[in-house]
């Protein structure tokens, strides 16, 4: 069972919401894992400590020129979509940064086989334990753009059974959507706020694109939740928890614990938000 | 003219309720708001749009079930899992190959070795964006479409549109607000711009991602100023994020308190100097002066 969690908007509680879902439901005895998908900001690891058991870099293949036997027939330069490699007159450069190593120059196009892949280290993935829940995570590597090939990294360490949750970078684009792509449901954290709102709209919209199973928590209620209830209502999506707006839970959280050490309430909101899951059929 | 760049490396810290500010501070300048997948800024300063255009980042495959003979070369060759083998029937098979639009990154490989010329590769319309007039001047902002691709070629797009309006009317400053994280779109905000503020939120994941934020600027050589916002939410933190940016020679340009009427500032559609004066209102006029100051030291 796959669960992501995500959000148009940062900063809306996702983190928060996946380390303590997945504490407490490994503290009832399910197998959890704990996947860090959020590789341009990672802070999973902030909240659930984990012990880093195995690292590994992962990489993407990006072309190197033979120069010999390069004839500069500007064939790559014409294949590459992405202007990673472009046959300028006497020379063949190449741009790793916006490379996406689809492989298209080097096994396809070159009809001398002068280009050949090399990896390029684009990241780091770290797997270890946080007491009762596997951990994994990646880290993009500074100055790196596209973090899509490092979250379908970090999915390739999904277990086969157990539950999985996905924490989503932010957004409604490319990594946000790799993230998601094969969750058996996306849980959708909002702030009932004009941006939470307008954002929660937005990552809809991308969910019911990906024709993927959907519902929303909205997290620091306390005012404005009436619009995230309208709409909700209307879009015909169930609305799974509410989290009250707390300056507790806040500090909790700037101090880098979980909030179910501090506010024993929160685990049985979890609990209840899994129960939910299940009512609805979700997962 | 100067281009100045506001961002957080962790989303939510409060870039887009200090841009409003700023616009609301700041004199002759373009406002652009380089957070096109979830752009917020125009929630504020209600813009009257001027001028849309159709944004055409990429290609995008798709295969045509009648030719398809499921030889699955395109399958083998995909790397990025967008090939799926549960098309439509055609006269001859159950099922087709099929291209997920989700996975497809429109590189053209399947197409290159479909030996059926099933595959087509065909430019997307990812979004759109506009040059508007706003309160407090004029803004370029953009909407990436739902699961759109190329949102950094969008955010240059929008940059190179702005500082274009600030030469034709001869205005001295751009101020973009910019996307969480270090990737693709903020890439594209900070290359070649004159200065960073990040704005750090008094958390421990706030000042995890500021760091990794001001390493992405030291990457690009793009000098950076911090500002510390919800500060009394953990003044153990805020110092410490202020004896980091002070260890590596950031200047620290301010602090904002956890302020509710941000919210409610937000609600009414305006920015907080709006609201009125008050303590964290002058707290961000300050910031504004301390980053006036440093642009004009910049290139």
């Amino acid at each position: 069972m796959r669960i992501a969690i995500a959000s148009g908007k940062g900063g809306t509680g996702k983190t928060i919401v996946a380390t303590n879902l997945a504490a407490t439901l490994a503290e009832n005895d399910s197998p959890v894992t704990y996947l860090d998908c959020d590789v341009e900001a990672p802070n999973g690891h902030i909240f659930l400590k984990p012990e880093i058991t195995h690292r590994e870099t992962v990489t993407i293949p990006v072309p190197e020129v033979n120069e010999v036997k390069c004839t500069r027939c500007g064939c790559c330069g014409d294949f590459c979509q992405y202007n990673a490699i472009v046959c300028l007159g006497n020379a063949v450069l190449t741009f790793p940064d916006l490379c996406h190593g689809c492989g298209g120059c080097s096994l396809l196009v070159c009809p001398e086989g002068a280009i050949r892949e090399i990896p390029r280290a684009i990241g780091e993935i770290e797997q270890g334990k946080s007491g009762l829940t596997d951990f994994v995570q990646g880290r993009l590597r500074i100055g790196q753009a596209s973090a899509t090939p490092l979250i379908r990294a970090v999915k390739r360490h999904l277990p086969r059974t157990g539950i999985a949750i996905l924490d989503a970078p932010p957004g409604n684009s490319c990594p946000m959507v790799e993230t998601i792509r094969e969750a058996d449901l996306v849980l959708l954290i909002t702030e009932p706020t004009p941006f939470g709102l307008h954002d929660l709209r937005l990552a809809v919209e991308t969910v019911r694109l990906a024709g993927l199973a959907h519902a929303v928590v909205v997290n620091r209620a306390g005012r404005g939740e009436a619009d995230v209830r309208r709409y909700c209502d209307r879009a015909g999506i169930p609305i799974l928890l509410e989290i009250p707006e707390d300056r507790r839970i806040a500090e909790t959280y700037s101090r880098g614990e979980l909030a179910i050490r501090t506010i024993p309430a929160y685990a049985d909101w979890m609990r209840a938000l899994f129960e939910r899951m299940r009512h609805e059929a979700l997962v | 003219m100067k281009e100045l760049v506001v961002l957080s490396g962790k989303g939510g810290t409060g870039k887009t309720s200090l841009v409003a500010c700023l616009a609301a501070l700041a004199d002759r300048k373009v406002l652009a708001d380089c957070d096109v997948d979830a752009a917020d800024l125009h929630l504020v300063l209600a813009p009257h749009v001027l001028h849309r255009e159709e944004f055409r980042g990429g290609k995008q495959a798709s295969i045509l079930p009648e030719k398809c003979t499921a030889c699955g070369e395109c399958w083998a060759f995909c790397r990025f899992d967008a090939i799926r083998f549960d098309g439509p029937a055609n006269n001859v098979l159950e099922k087709t190959y099929r291209v997920d639009p989700m996975g497809c990154e429109g590189c053209g490989v399947c197409a290159c070795v479909c030996s059926c010329q099933a595959i087509e590769l065909a430019p997307v319309v990812s979004g759109e964006w506009y040059v508007s007039e706003t309160r407090h001047g004029p803004m370029v902002h953009a909407r990436l479409h739902p699961a759109g691709e190329n949102s950094g070629k969008l955010v240059t797009l929008v940059r190179t549109r702005a500082r274009a309006i600030a030469e034709e009317r001869g205005l001295d400053l751009v101020i973009a607000d910019g996307a969480p994280g270090i990737g693709c779109p903020v890439i594209a905000s900070v290359a070649g711009a004159s200065l960073i503020l990040g704005v750090a939120e008094a958390t421990l994941s706030g000042k995890h991602d500021l760091e990794r934020l001001a390493g992405l600027a030291a990457h690009f050589g793009i000098p950076v100023l911090v500002c510390i916002n919800k500060a009394d939410l953990n003044g153990e933190v805020a110092a410490a994020i202020d004896e980091w940016c002070r260890a590596r020679g950031i200047p620290v340009v301010g602090s904002i308190p956890y302020d509710g009427r941000f919210t409610e500032a937000q609600v009414q559609g305006k920015s907080l100097v709006e609201l009125g004066d008050g303590a964290t209102a002058r707290a961000v006029r300050e910031v504004w002066r301390r980053t006036k100051v440093a642009l004009e030291g910049c290139r």
